[in-house]
Formats: C-alpha cells, structure tokens, sequence
C-alpha cells in the first residue's frame, strides 16, 4: 500500500496571534451596551404602542391577531427604514438593539434583496433574500422542533 | 542557456527577491479617480478626478467600478500626452471576483491585457510587472492600473450595504478609487499638452519625471490571522518581510530614503508593522506612514483606515506622485500590501495570507 505523503501543516504564530489580540482595539463595551438597551427598547416600546392602537382599531380581535398586526406592522416599518437608507445608521448605533427584536429581520431581508436585485428577480432577489435571515430561520424552526418534543414527552407522564 | 543566466546575475540585475531595471523606466502619465468619501478626506486635493456620484452614472455598482478603470486609463494616457493607440499594452487589477472590472473596462481600449490579481497590493503588482517588461524592451509604453469600489467589496467580501450591523473596531473601509500610469523608456518630449481637456486639476508644471529603478517581489507569508476584518494584522508581516528582503538586497535602509509607504495596513497594521520591522533591527521613523491611514481624516470614522486596491492606487497617483514631480520626494519606496483571502476562505476556516510588493521610485 502506498504511504500517504505527510502533509505539512500550517501553523499558527501564537506569540504573533497573542500580540495583535494585545495590540487591537475592543469595541466600547458599556455605551454599546447602553444604546442597544435605549434604542432596542425603543423599538419594543413602539411595538406595545401598535399593539394598542390595532387593539382600538379592531376590538373585534383578539390578542394573538392584534399581536400578529402589531409585528407585521414593526416589520414593515423597518423595511421601510431600510429601503431609505436609515436603518444601516441606526444599527451601527444600536448594535445588538436593532438587531434582536422583528425590525432586524426585517432588515436583513429587505438589505439582502435590495442588494442584489440588478441580477434579476428570481436569481437576485429571491435567492439572496435570505442569505443572513437564513440560519436565523434554520435555527428557528430546529429549535422549535427540539421545544415541542421535549413539551410532548413532559405531556406524557 | 546557462551562459545567460550567468551574465544576468553578473550584471545585477536580480539580487535575490529584488530586481534592478538598470533603464529605469519612467513614469510619464498618471491620473487618480476617487468617490466622494475619499475626496473629503485630508487627501482630497490631490486627486485628478473627483466622482461624487456612487454609481458613476451606471446602473450597478459593478458598472460603476469598471466606468472608473476606464477613467482612470484613459486619463493617464491623455496625462501622458499620448493615445489609446501608442500603448502596447494594459496590465490592471481589481478585488472583484475573476476581476472583471478590469477585463470588462480593458474592452474599451485596444490594447494587449493582462489581467493581474494581487489583493490590495495590485498597484504595486502591475507597477513592477509593467516596469520589469519596459525596462527589458518588450513593450515600448505600458499602461497599469489598479482600483476598487467600496460598495462592490462590501458585496462580495461582507454583508449587505443597507444591513444594520455594527463593524468591528479593527475593521477598515475599501476605498472608492482608480490609479493608473503609464510608463515608458523614454521621458515625455514636451509635446503641446492642448489636446488635454477639462480637469483644471491636471498638472502642467512638472519639474521632475518619476522613474522606477528597482522591484521587490514579495513571498506570501501566513502568520495565523483568522479575523478577516483584521487585514493590518494579517499584511503586516508579508509587509515586513519584504521590506526586510528590500533592504537586504539593495544594502540599503529605512534612512535611504525620502518615504515609504506601505498600502493598506491601516491604524492598527502600522503600529504592528512599526514593531515588527524594529525587531528585525529596521527601525522605521516618521519617514513611514500608510495609505490607509492617509486617505481618511479620523472625524470620516473610517475605523482602522482605508484599505482595497484603491487605497494605495490613488494615494500613488494622488499625492505621492505630486510630491515625486515636484522634486520633494528623490526616492521612495511604495509597498502595496494584500490579504489574499477569499469569503469562502475565511468561512472554511483558513488563515490569511498577505503579500507585499516593493517599488523604488527614484525623481
């Protein structure tokens, strides 16, 4: 049998790797932490407030449908807010407080069709539209599947 | 064969990774076009054409980039005083995938094309090719280029441009812009410029003609950076090592010369580079400075500086060639620095390779 040929591994410059995590700057840990509280929880105020106001415009539905408007409604803002250009701004100051709640969905989606649009509806848009909110989805609905078994072997005993 | 190669090495014309163009070729037309951002920026006035518009007119940002080749090429042969005609041939380079930018602006003109691929070290990369096949008398006029679009890099290397995300702090912004020369044997006769049309920005005053005297050909090296936003970290040591190899091969040091410029290294990349090269005993003072931390004032938050092919393209055309012409600067050395990663790459899990090239450019 023919001896493999060793293959010569790369290796990493550790004392090198050391030096630059030293050397490069961190980001700003507190006031990021601040503005993604003040301006995701902004977000999430606006949201309570569609909340209430489709509450008084149907009083007809009930929580699950008023709350079913009241995300559509968030993500149609936000997608609004992408298409102008003011979305991008808003996360670079909100970080993880734009990108936690529906409105940073939405916003991966709408910048990723709008993106590659010029390469034509179906290959452009279409494909791309998911390429960031696609793992969120993948993991979203493998999770799910994990919750809802666990809950149905609980419901058995 | 063997007799050929003896005489060559006899006559120094390569000492190691370097080679000498004992005919120094000359640098004899030059033009720089830079967007928006890069004009507001401390280096804004030494661009020859300022476009404020992001998609240059077109379509898509694609389109864009290659409508800037296209500028940049032609202005550095009007710069020259000479027509699409008189060039023998055209070697550039962008960052795009199969670097289309290039090849499709290359249809415009009917001139032999080399397409070149160097990451952001590609105007050094063109620069040394065109000079090594000037000064060897292959091609009489040369034409090199370089460039990249901030909006096209984002595209193909991050995420979207409307993504609301933050950067990380070590990160560095792709510079919108195109440089191209034209270099030749001979130096420009002073031909009646009148045909030259338009930009007041267009030098009519040079004292001086730049020429390129020796090239240093980098080797890759791979010191194990897997952040693909931290490029300074992942050139800097391609950067030394050239340069290291530079100084060995001509016996010269940092003191030799007027300036030297390193490509893209950004903030961050040149505080490494400083203490990388002062450990192999080439200290580098005030005389050094990069690109990408020129090209943006620190009020544009461009984070660790500019970085791309543009970066050091424009900077080359703009303000170093300036100070070139004027008589300022006697002799410099420009090391264009390039990650060559790819996406897919980064996401495999590689490390990143860096590349530098060296040009002296002696006035």
């Amino acid at each position: 049998m023919k001896k493999k040929p060793e293959k010569k591994e790369h290796t990493r410059n550790e004392k090198y790797a050391d030096y630059v995590s030293k050397i490069s700057p961190r980001g700003t840990f507190k006031p990021s932490l601040i503005w993604a509280f003040l301006i995701g929880g902004l977000i999430c105020y606006i949201g309570e407030l569609l909340f209430i106001m489709w509450g008084k415009v149907f009083p007809a539905y009930d929580k699950e449908n008023i709350g079913t408007l009241a995300s559509s409604s968030l993500v149609f803002l936000a997608a609004i807010l992408t298409g102008i250009g003011i979305y991008d701004k808003i996360g670079n100051i909100a970080g993880g407080g734009s990108v936690v709640p529906i409105t940073g969905f939405s916003n991966s989606m709408t910048s990723a069709a709008m993106e590659h649009r010029k390469e034509g509806i179906i290959f452009g848009t279409c494909a791309n539209m998911f390429k960031i909110a696609g793992p969120v989805i993948a993991v979203g609905v493998a999770l799910s599947m994990l919750v809802g078994t666990v809950y149905w072997v609980i419901s058995l005993f | 064969m063997k007799k050929q190669a003896a005489a060559a090495t006899a006559g120094k014309k390569q000492i190691g990774q370097t080679i000498f163009l004992e005919n120094a070729p000359c640098i004899i037309g030059s033009f720089s076009v830079a967007g928006k951002k890069e004009s507001e920026g401390p280096l804004g006035k030494t661009f020859n054409k300022i476009v404020d518009d992001e998609y240059f007119g077109e379509k898509t940002h694609e389109a864009a980039e290659q409508q800037m080749f296209e500028m940049a090429i032609a202005g550095a042969i009007r710069d020259a005083g000479l027509h699409p005609e008189d060039i023998n041939m055209l070697l550039s380079g962008d960052l795009l995938n199969q670097i289309t930018s290039s090849s499709f602006a290359a249809r415009s003109f009917d001139i032999s094309f080399v397409g070149l691929y160097g990451a952001c070290s590609t105007m050094a990369l063109t620069l040394g090719i065109g000079a090594a096949l000037v000064d060897a008398g292959f091609r009489e006029k040369v034409v090199v280029s370089a460039g990249s679009h901030f909006a096209t890099a984002e595209r193909q290397y991050r995420t979207p441009l409307e993504l609301g995300n933050q950067r990380p702090p070590v990160s560095q912004w792709t510079v919108t812009g195109c440089g191209a020369c034209v270099l030749s044997l001979r130096e420009n006769p002073p031909k009646n410029k009148s045909h030259i049309t338009g930009n007041p920005r267009e030098r009519h005053t040079d004292k001086c003609v730049p020429r390129i005297t020796a090239v240093t050909f980098g080797k890759v090296r791979d010191w194990g950076t897997l952040d693909p936003n931290n490029m300074g970290a992942a050139m800097a040591p391609a950067c030394c090592a050239t340069l290291v190899a530079h100084f060995k091969d001509t016996g010269t040091t940092p003191q030799n010369y007027d300036a030297i410029f390193s490509g893209d290294l950004g903030k961050l990349g040149e505080t490494i580079m400083r203490d990388l090269m002062a450990n192999e005993n080439y200290p580098l003072d005030a005389r050094y400075s990069d690109c990408g931390r020129m090209i943006y004032s620190e009020k544009q938050n461009p984070y660790q500086g500019g970085s791309g092919c543009g970066c050091s393209a424009v900077t080359l055309n703009g303000f170093i060639m300036n100070k070139l012409r004027s008589g300022e600067y006697k002799k410099i050395l420009f090391v264009a620095t390039g990650a060559l990663l790819s996406p897919v790459s980064s996401f495999q899990g590689n490390t990143i390779p860096g590349i530098a090239h060296a040009i002296v450019i002696e006035s």
